[in-house]
């Protein structure tokens, strides 16, 4: 097959790459260049994207021996990926903007232009599995990223290719220094490529302004103010900075976000459990769910699987989860991923919970 | 034909020639710095005169008017730097830099930088749309306060599109007007007579890889008058302009490669320019719609001789380099790229092309290996990978 490699400059895009060319395919590799201005160097083991990372992946490409390019997609990121988050935050929800990123740019943008220029498939250093054309769990628990690729359609995933979902870190750390790639001992990045420095609300306050409102209890009783409701999170307990303590002294989580009256609710940790969510743009992979389906929904990207029963709405762009077991600090934006097992069946994006 | 099949990006640039290559090898292993006065050091002092001797030949100059360089980069920022600075402190009203729009970015980021630490104002001078600066432009420009001018620079022929500039008029123009000018001619020279001693220019650029020299090597012709402030400081090597230990091996390739180049010159632009028309042809041919970039008179007073440049409406040049060099095919987008990102080019925007064309571009540049199976190859080739290209369209990465 002819194969387009994404490599970020990290070592399991490079070793995925490598990988692809082991298994007998013609492999070019292309770094994607998602910011204008890209920063010369990383910062700590954060972030991608910089110049130091671009030149780290045609360092790959080259002990590789495949041909190598960078596309722009510079636009197309700051539109579909870092407007909707900011967007998305403004309406008071938590987007997740991996999930977008594969959604809009690697497995639309770039798969499209690849296939259109010839080739069969893009492989990506991701930690899933494809088997039998079904998007499956890494076998490596701790690093596997089917959450993160729950938004692919059966199209999409039958033009991905992910050579590491059979691996451990581990392994394919080693098999980096074995090949001679000098990114083996590169850190793993994490957190949001495009914060460089982690501050996430500071990255929101800049964009979206001060937007003070009141922090109210669950029996909207006023506890508090803040300068923006969309530095909250559900879920999220500390930096609330509620002068006064609970009556009953126990610690305090933000249940709900109303950007319209920039309202921020918080209450106690039992009021957090959700029992059941209504999700909207599904995306299915597998097949969708006909009728009230049993299967596992996993509601964030580390979070473990609940068992729960899926339901298609009438109209099909509604998803209807009851969820076995509570499942707590679920916010709107957020993606339900639905197993079948290891298998995923598809996602959709939370739009409220119960 | 490299190793790996059809190179036509000599404009990029071009192997080295053998004469170049014996010459370069000779003093590799010996010892000897030119500036040191015993045997080993008079040994090499003599191959570097020597070889100033022949490039001042070559290029129509007197052997203390060349100041050897780091390359072509670097002959260009000490002429617009060094010509800016030391003008300026004759005259403090001097800041007005005069310079083509399509210049190449070592004469264009130079003059940037000037505008954005020392106060320099540039003015581009507009193109007409084949890229040539008009005699009359820079006649208009001189002639509001010649005295506020610190010098002009226009480039003897563009690296992307190939089209020649009016340079002896134009060097005139700026005499008349007592201002300096500078020309880059790294892609002309070797390519088309290039006599400085003939015109009116103050400084002159060259550079050895594009000639089939080493890289790493170059020279900044430059008047014996005409005074200008060094960049690098050190050692007062090359009239105190240029400071640092002389590369001899590597100026003793560049001026084997320049007599060579010079002594080869109409023959080989004869040849040049039959591949290349031969090229232009087929490949519209191919592809009726392809828009010729540049000069459509192909005759050297107009266009280089090796260079062919065309637009492809609907395609993304990268794509099209993409596909190519899959099959074989080593040319270029010509335009200038920051980390690998391709944008559309300066030049191309300066001559009036929209920004989607400029985008679908491609150069095609021949050279001393180039052959007729060069050309068989891109006119093979060509169809297929346009059609692909505009399949993939524009749209896949912009929105």
């Amino acid at each position: 097959m002819k194969v387009l490699a994404a490599m970020s400059g990290g070592v399991d895009s490079a070793v995925a790459a490598a990988r692809a060319v082991a298994a007998g395919h013609d492999v070019t590799g292309v770094h994607l260049a998602l910011s204008r201005n890209p920063q010369s160097f990383r910062s700590g083991a954060r972030g991608c994207c910089t110049l130091e990372d671009a030149r780290d992946a045609r360092r790959a490409a080259d002990v590789i021996g495949i041909p190598f390019y960078v596309w722009d997609l510079a636009d197309r990121f700051r539109q579909d990926v870092v407007d909707d988050f900011v967007a998305e935050y403004a309406a008071g929800r938590t987007p997740n903007p991996c999930l977008r990123c594969n959604e809009k740019i690697k497995f639309t943008a770039v798969l499209d232009k690849a296939l259109a220029l010839g080739f069969d498939a893009v492989c990506t250093g991701h930690y899933a599995r494809i088997v039998a054309g079904r998007l499956l769990r890494a076998v490596d628990e701790g690093k596997d990223q089917s959450y993160v690729l729950g938004v692919l359609t059966a199209d999409q995933v039958a033009g991905a290719m992910f050579p590491l979902g059979t691996s451990t870190k581990q392994v394919v750390r080693r098999e980096a220094a074995d090949r001679g790639l000098a990114v083996a001992e590169k850190p793993d990045s994490h957190d949001i490529c495009f914060i460089a420095d982690g501050d996430t609300s500071g990255f929101l306050r800049q964009r979206l302004g001060s937007a003070p409102g009141s922090i109210v209890d669950s029996s909207g009783t006023t506890v508090g103010e803040h300068d923006g409701a969309y530095a909250f999170t559900v879920g999220q307990r500390r930096g609330l900075r509620i002068a006064r303590p609970a009556p009953d002294g126990r610690p305090r989580y933000v249940l709900d976000i109303s950007p319209v009256t920039r309202t921020v609710t918080v209450g106690t940790a039992d009021e957090l459990d959700v029992v059941g969510l209504t999700a909207n743009r599904p995306r299915w992979s597998g097949p969708p769910p006909q009728g009230a389906v049993e299967c596992l929904a996993q509601l964030r990207a580390h979070g473990e699987a609940v068992p729960a029963v899926a339901r298609r709405g009438p109209d099909d762009g509604q998803v209807d989860v009851e969820l076995r077991r509570p499942a707590r600090g679920i916010a709107p934006g957020q993606a339900v991923v639905l197993y079948d097992g290891d298998a995923v069946i598809g996602s959709a994006t939370i739009v409220s919970t119960r | 034909m490299s190793e790996r099949g059809t190179y036509l990006d000599h404009a990029a640039t071009t192997p080295m020639l053998p004469e170049a290559v014996e010459a370069m090898t000779a003093r590799l292993g010996l010892v000897g710095n030119p500036s040191s006065l015993h045997a080993a050091g008079r040994a090499a002092r003599r191959v570097v005169e020597e070889s100033r001797e022949a490039l001042a030949q070559a290029v129509g100059a007197r052997p203390s008017e060349v100041v050897f360089t780091g390359g072509g980069t670097e002959a260009d920022n000490l002429a617009v730097k060094g010509l800016y600075w030391h003008r300026r402190s004759e005259s403090p009203g001097r800041t007005r830099i005069l310079a083509s729009a399509v210049e190449h970015h070592a004469v264009m980021d130079s003059a940037l930088w000037l505008a954005e630490h020392e106060a320099a104002q540039v003015e581009w001078l507009p193109v007409d749309r084949f890229g040539r600066v008009l005699p009359e432009t820079l006649e208009a420009a001189l002639a509001q306060d010649a005295d506020s001018v610190a010098l002009v620079s226009v480039m003897w022929a563009n690296n992307e599109v190939g089209t020649v500039q009016p340079i002896a008029a134009l060097a005139e123009i700026a005499h008349a007007h007592g201002v300096p000018i500078h020309s880059d001619a790294v892609q002309a020279f070797g390519q088309l007579p290039v006599d400085f001693g003939s015109t009116d220019l103050d400084a002159m650029t060259v550079t050895g890889h594009k000639i089939g020299g080493p890289l790493g090597v170059g020279a900044l012709v430059l008047r014996r008058n005409v005074a200008l402030t060094p960049v690098l400081h050190g050692g007062g090597q090359e009239r105190d302009v240029r400071s640092g230990t002389l590369d001899t091996p590597a100026i003793a390739g560049l001026a084997a490669a320049a007599e060579v180049a010079v002594k080869r010159q109409p023959e080989r632009a004869e040849q040049l320019a039959g591949l290349r028309d031969d090229l232009v042809r087929r490949v519209r041919a191919v592809v009726p719609d392809a828009v010729l970039g540049g000069d459509p008179d192909l005759s050297a007073a107009h266009r280089l001789p090796g260079n062919a440049h065309f637009s492809f409406p609907g395609c993304e040049g990268d794509a099209l380099l993409l596909l190519l060099d899959a099959r074989g095919i080593e040319c270029s987008t010509g335009s200038a790229c920051s980390a690998g990102v391709p944008q559309p080019s300066h030049v191309l925007l300066a001559m009036g092309i929209p920004e989607d064309l400029a985008r679908g571009s491609l150069r095609f540049s021949f050279g001393h290996t180039s052959t007729a199976a060069d050309v068989d190859a891109v006119a093979e080739a060509i169809g297929a990978v346009v059609d692909r290209a505009r399949g993939a369209g524009q749209t896949g990465l912009r929105t």
